[in-house]
């Protein structure tokens, strides 16, 4: 039992960091530009869907990721400069409406170039294997090389954002966009690099997943979802937040759904239990998020200005 | 409110014109629409119309809290859930009779608002629109694990609601007819809420909620109950989805269709009422038609969705009235 919840802990880490990945970005753009982007998730699945293609093309994972965060970034920009950019002085329900209807259109576009079957990446053979935990249990490494590297990039963005004259001009632009624009900022440029980058970290996060997920249309917008959650419970624009509430989401979604039934059957039969246990696993990241915003309406912890 | 006078006037002319001009016409082409049945299979243009007006009950009730109250409803489709897995659960049980169903449909609606209203209407702008989708989505994956009424599949229901055992559901025209006549009624009851005292407080907070609190109003009791009425609006249009399908499934309740809703409700004309009609019908024409000419017609909607918050500001009803 007690391996079980570790392999479970470390499964929730997992998915906590690959959360972190896409909320972070989403916390920025939403944090700097004031816009809500439900087309994120599409940089996520695009990261995906490119690792697939270009590691058919050069056979090396390290090669497909590379240009696959390369052209994740160029289709980022691209979107920027086409609609994005007309849509930060509009209101949310605009914001609403046109990633709407970008998801639509690229969701469907990845059909058209992909074909609807699920595709599949292979772990590079290098990571491929297993290690083993106290108690026997094999665990992936490929999972633990994730986790890693999610942490990484946090430590990076700790110091990028934290420590630098780029970072410092992203806070500032979160607390308040206009002065920063008129202390001589090109506030056009700042915009631009912080969506680039935002983008980049989720399709980063879309190939190191790539490997354990199959690569379908439409898997972006489930996990888009559990990363508006997080970032709402982190407070909006604060990367600190973002990466509390990823782990917090990634391990009670991961431990809920391994132990809701078992944790039930202490109050209840068996069967009752397997029936209601799954429905409530399901809906336990969204009744922490409805007490946390009931206790504190702009999350755990709220950008300053805002 | 003798100080609001001076606006209203002002603005009344046009409003009043479009106000009674519109809504006549939208009503008029619905009411004549099974008579174009020469045009196209009866049934089909039945179905198509009958499935439009019940998104168009939807997207009225959410218009009345978006584009009264400012309350951006990201969990809409919840509702219509609600409404529809009243019928099916019901039905399941064997229970057809329309007077135990709907009204179980709109107290599971009116309830659910209530209860998620309480909390969501304490947060504000982006935290409104998160947390209302994060109660949408609870709904759904109840749904989804419902294992008795189907699950992920859905349930399908064995027969229609009666009216003390007379199938009026049953013959597709009295169908479209009686979903007509609840539209209808929703329309007249909203635009009847929109002008009401309690309307123009709800306007007033969406202005600015401190001033009408400063003037002694309970803003939260008032968006909690615009919040209710819209929810239970939604209730019915899923009561009469469920019985125009013959089925129910979590689908109903996906986040993509509380998109959908508040798509259709900036495609036709923020706070207008009508507008939600014209874009209901618009948005379902569209996909209607598009997908009959190609598997890949998002493609082409993904686009012309980005187009219209682009350079149409106002929706459709804003390219056709005139703002100086």
């Amino acid at each position: 039992m007690s391996s079980l919840l570790f392999v479970q802990i470390l499964n929730g880490l997992q998915l906590g960091v690959l959360l972190f990945l896409i909320a972070a970005g989403l916390t920025l753009v939403f944090g700097v530009m004031d816009l809500i982007n439900l087309a994120h998730g599409v940089q996520y699945m695009l990261g995906a869907y490119l690792a697939v293609t270009f590691y058919g093309l050069t056979g090396s994972f390290l090669a497909a990721l590379v240009l696959a965060l390369a052209a994740t970034l160029a289709f980022a920009l691209a979107l920027e400069l086409l609609v994005f950019r007309q849509l930060y002085a509009r209101d949310h329900l605009d914001h609403v409406m046109a990633t709407f209807g970008v998801i639509l259109f690229v969701d469907q576009g990845v059909k058209l170039v992909w074909g609807a079957a699920p595709l599949s990446l292979p772990v590079p053979e290098l990571l491929s294997g297993s290690v083993t935990l106290m108690g026997g249990l094999l665990y992936p490494v490929w999972r633990l090389v994730i986790i890693g590297s999610g942490l990484a990039v946090a430590v990076g963005l700790y110091v990028l954002v934290g420590h630098t004259r780029v970072g410092m001009l992203v806070r500032a632009g979160a607390t308040n966009a206009p002065l920063v624009s008129a202390l001589g900022v090109n506030i056009n440029r700042l915009f631009m690099l912080v969506f680039g980058f935002g983008a980049m970290l989720a399709g980063f996060a879309g190939v190191m997943i790539a490997p354990i997920l199959s690569v379908e249309p439409g898997m972006g917008d489930a996990i888009l979802i559990l990363a508006f959650v997080v970032i709402v419970i982190g407070g909006i624009g604060s990367i600190r937040g973002a990466f509390v509430a990823a782990l917090m989401i990634g391990l009670v979604d991961t431990l809920g759904r391994s132990f809701a039934v078992d944790v039930l059957r202490l109050f209840m039969g068996p069967s009752p239990a397997r029936t209601v246990g799954p429905a409530l696993a399901s809906m336990l990241i969204y009744v922490l998020m409805a007490i946390v915003l009931t206790l504190r309406p702009a999350g755990l912890f709220p950008a300053a200005g805002r | 409110m003798s100080a609001a006078a001076p606006l209203e006037t002002r603005a009344a002319p046009i409003a009043a014109r479009a106000g009674i001009a519109v809504p006549g016409l939208i009503f008029g082409i619905l009411a004549a629409l099974p008579a174009g049945a020469l045009l196209a299979p009866e049934n089909y243009l039945l179905a198509l119309g009958t499935r439009i007006m019940t998104f168009a009950i939807a997207a009225v009730a959410l218009d009345l809290i978006v584009g009264y109250g400012a309350l951006v409803s990201f969990g809409h489709a919840a509702f219509i859930g609600l409404g529809a897995y009243a019928v099916g659960i019901l039905a399941a049980h064997g229970i057809g009779e329309l007077l135990v169903a709907l009204p179980t449909a709109l107290a599971a609606s009116v309830l659910f608002a209530l209860a998620t209203g309480a909390v969501s209407l304490r947060t504000r702008g982006v935290y409104f629109i998160m947390i209302t989708l994060a109660f949408g989505q609870m709904i759904f994956f109840t749904a989804s694990s419902l294992a008795p009424y189907g699950g992920d599949d859905g349930l399908t229901i064995a027969s229609r609601n009666t009216l003390f055992g007379l199938p009026i559901f049953k013959d597709p025209r009295a169908l479209y007819y009686i979903v007509l006549a609840a539209l209808a009624g929703t329309f007249f009851l909203c635009r009847a809420v929109v002008g009401s005292r309690f309307g123009r407080v709800l306007r007033g907070a969406k202005e600015n909620a401190t001033r009408m609190a400063t003037l002694g109003f309970q803003v939260y009791r008032f968006q909690l109950v615009a919040y209710a009425l819209s929810g239970a609006l939604c209730g019915l249009a899923g009561f009469l989805l469920a019985n125009a399908n013959d089925f129910v499934s979590p689908a109903y309740m996906s986040w993509q269709r509380s998109g959908e809703l508040i798509i259709m409700v900036l495609l036709g004309g923020i706070g207008t009422l009508y507008g939600a009609i014209i874009g209901a019908a618009v948005y379902l024409l569209i996909a209607e038609f598009l997908s009959q000419w190609t598997e890949y017609w998002q493609v082409i909607f993904g686009p012309f969705l980005v187009l219209v918050v682009l350079f149409g500001r106002g929706g459709l009803v804003g390219l056709f009235s005139h703002h100086g």
